[in-house]
């Protein structure tokens, strides 16, 4: 007959798996097993009633026991899962896991873990964490370089004609395939694009940056407006699966004010605002989607601004930004918002205002252009 | 907003104004045991720091708050909104020295300084013992770190405070020593990287300095050291072992504050 398993208590106690401490209140060792000590290389009479149990702690250990640990067991009676460090006779380090209560205010008992192959796995962890913050803040560092190099950095003059644009970004970390630019032409003219390409990060940046400069090399051949479109939806269709809306266009200014020629591929009607304050949008129907049909059509139309007058272009990430759960903003509260007499630099102001306040609910990227004839009498804007 | 709520202020009690400042780690509730036997005799003004406890989070700041004086600049905010006078301030461990800072930019304001576990120094420097090595005060970053993986985003508009939703204060029983990392990384190595030892000279208001026989955290001979360069102050050793008596040791440290504020 086998011998019937006998455990004592004080065999439970002294080689537990874990360790075992009773202090005083104030941190005197009172009791300690024997795991515990083999763990740190003590004996009995080293620490019982010699040393306190912070003590047995690293010194950065020490301070948080004496600032977090103590006080959150005066207050509450107990406390678990602390990860600190405790010190060996030795010298050498081992991380623990602590679980303290307080015994009828009198004693605190902490059992205490090995949490050595734990804290590899958090130390693992947190440098992973760390890792990705900084590669984070790369990724986001460059997709602000690449968006920088995709908008002009500064408008051109255009005598006569008053020029503002915005781009407001929906996220940091990846580019957004919105664009813009003016630029001058061969004789008193100006070209100017707005439009924004399908999908984002850096495929949309490609097709964005693409786009830029299949644009201005047309611009320059003196194209037509719908001509230049034209072209660029040759190049968008052979070589990229990517779609885009764009608004292309001249300016030509006069002695009565501007004349604008523009083209439409697909893309958000400009909204003209008068002198008078009342506001219409631009619309040219029939223009279609720019690199999905090889023989795309593109529709123009002509444009002049007085005194007063204002065109505004942007993208659809303003006109279709979230207002709350259910519903978007639209272009008709666009309409209602912008009425009223206005200058480029003002009608700007005004929708990059609205996009503040949309916050979180512009989940797309956004480019505004504004072109305006100043009033007779008007001082011209130093640019 | 107002600093009140900013910085969770609580009055209770009526006489002479004794207003206690918490140290790093935790909050007012700190204080807890030594408030009834004090409030019997003083209107007792407690606070958060900005960044702690039930405090508006959304009001702390990096910059502002890696410097003393920007918890010092709240206490007297604090004053000023609450029309305090002839204050006696009393101040725990990192928070002796905010109210030393305080005490040299109007000391008009206070009637006394109680400074409780002080030092003016944590790490060692030449001719000057402090108990800690700047390898030291990084461990406790380290420690810190490591206990606040625990630390989830989700506990935090719980530990922020939602001064509209008072029920919250029942959870937060269990966690008033939890801080966001960031903040209590700032909080941390402002308070341990901080030298004030020239600014002790300065002051003017009567002063009391008690500390404990046992102290890792700030040890008899800083509190020594802190008595001595303060002119005409008093020190008083609690028989107590510990960096928080008024936790510990709460008859005999509410004793001292008490025979100070009563004192000529």
């Amino acid at each position: 007959m086998r011998p019937a398993l006998e455990e004592t208590a004080e065999d439970l106690y002294d080689n537990a798996p874990c360790g075992y401490v009773s202090t005083l209140l104030d941190g005197t060792i009172a009791k300690i097993n024997a795991t515990l000590l083999g763990w740190l290389g003590y004996s009995a009479r080293d620490v019982v009633g010699k040393k306190r149990f912070p003590d047995l702690l690293t010194v950065g250990g020490r301070i948080y026991y004496d600032t977090h640990f103590a006080p959150l067991l005066h207050m509450q009676g107990e406390l678990g899962g602390v990860a600190l460090e405790m010190k060996a006779a030795d010298g050498t380090r081992l991380p623990v896991l602590l679980t303290s209560k307080v015994r009828d205010g009198l004693l605190i008992r902490t059992t205490v873990f090995d949490a050595r192959d734990r804290r590899a796995y958090e130390e693992e962890l947190l440098r992973a964490r760390q890792q990705a913050e900084q590669e984070r803040d790369k990724a986001q560092r460059l997709a602000r370089t690449l968006q920088q190099t995709l908008l002009p950095p500064v408008l051109p003059d255009v005598p006569g004609v008053e020029v503002a644009a915005y781009y407001h970004p929906a996220s940091l970390d990846l580019v957004g395939g919105d664009f813009y630019d003016l630029f001058p032409l061969p004789g008193t003219r100006w070209g100017f694009f707005l439009g924004d390409v399908s999908g984002k990060g850096a495929d949309a940046a490609v097709v964005t940056s693409l786009a830029r400069y299949t644009l201005r090399s047309a611009a320059i051949d003196d194209q037509e407006p719908a001509g230049v479109l034209q072209h660029l939806n040759a190049m968008l269709n052979q070589a990229h699966p990517r779609l885009c809306t764009v608004i292309y266009g001249r300016i030509r200014p006069d002695s009565t004010g501007a004349t604008i020629t523009m083209a439409t591929g697909g893309h958000t009607p400009p909204l003209l605002i008068r002198a008078s304050g009342a506001a219409e949008f631009v619309r040219m129907p029939g223009g279609q989607l720019v690199g999905v049909l090889p023989n795309a059509r593109f529709t123009t139309t002509t444009v002049h601004l007085g005194p007063g007058d204002t065109l505004l272009f942007y993208t659809d990430g303003l006109t279709e930004a979230r207002v709350d759960a259910d519903t978007r903003y639209s272009e008709e509260e666009l309409l209602d918002d912008l009425s009223g007499p206005a200058t480029a630099r003002s009608v700007i102001a005004a929708a990059a205002a609205l996009l503040a306040g949309f916050g979180d609910g512009v989940e797309d990227d956004t480019a505004l252009l504004a072109l305006s004839v100043q009033l007779p009498g008007a001082t011209s804007p130093v640019s | 907003m107002s600093v009140r709520s900013r910085n969770n202020v609580v009055v209770t009690g009526s006489g002479p104004t004794v207003l206690l400042a918490h140290g790093f780690g935790c909050d007012q509730n700190l204080w807890s045991r030594v408030v009834p036997m004090l409030a019997e005799r003083c209107q007792v003004v407690l606070f958060d720091h900005t960044g702690c406890g039930l405090s508006d989070k959304t009001e702390w700041d990096a910059v502002r708050y890696s410097e003393l004086d920007g918890y010092a600049d709240d206490v007297l905010a604090i004053c000023r909104e609450l029309d305090l006078r002839d204050v006696v301030l009393v101040g725990h461990s990192v928070s002796a020295m905010i109210a030393v800072l305080a005490a040299n930019k109007e000391p008009e304001r206070f009637a006394r300084l109680v400074l409780l576990t002080p030092s003016p120094r944590y790490v060692d420097d030449d001719g000057y013992r402090g108990g800690f090595s700047r390898d030291d005060i990084d461990e406790l970053l380290a420690a810190l770190e490591s206990n606040y993986l625990g630390w989830s985003a989700a506990m935090a508009p719980v530990i922020a405070g939602n001064p509209d939703r008072p029920e919250l204060g029942e959870e937060l029983r269990n966690s008033f020593c939890r801080t966001d990392p960031e903040i209590a990384r700032v909080f941390a190595r402002t308070t341990f990287l901080s030298d004030n030892r020239d600014d002790l000279r300065r002051v003017t208001v009567p002063t009391l300095v008690v500390q404990c026989r046992v102290d890792a955290i700030a040890p008899p001979e800083v509190g020594q050291f802190t008595h001595e360069q303060i002119d005409g102050s008093r020190l008083v050793t609690l028989d107590a072992i510990g960096h928080c008596p008024q936790l510990s040791a709460p008859e005999i440290t509410a004793e001292a504050i008490l025979e100070f504020v009563g004192s000529r």
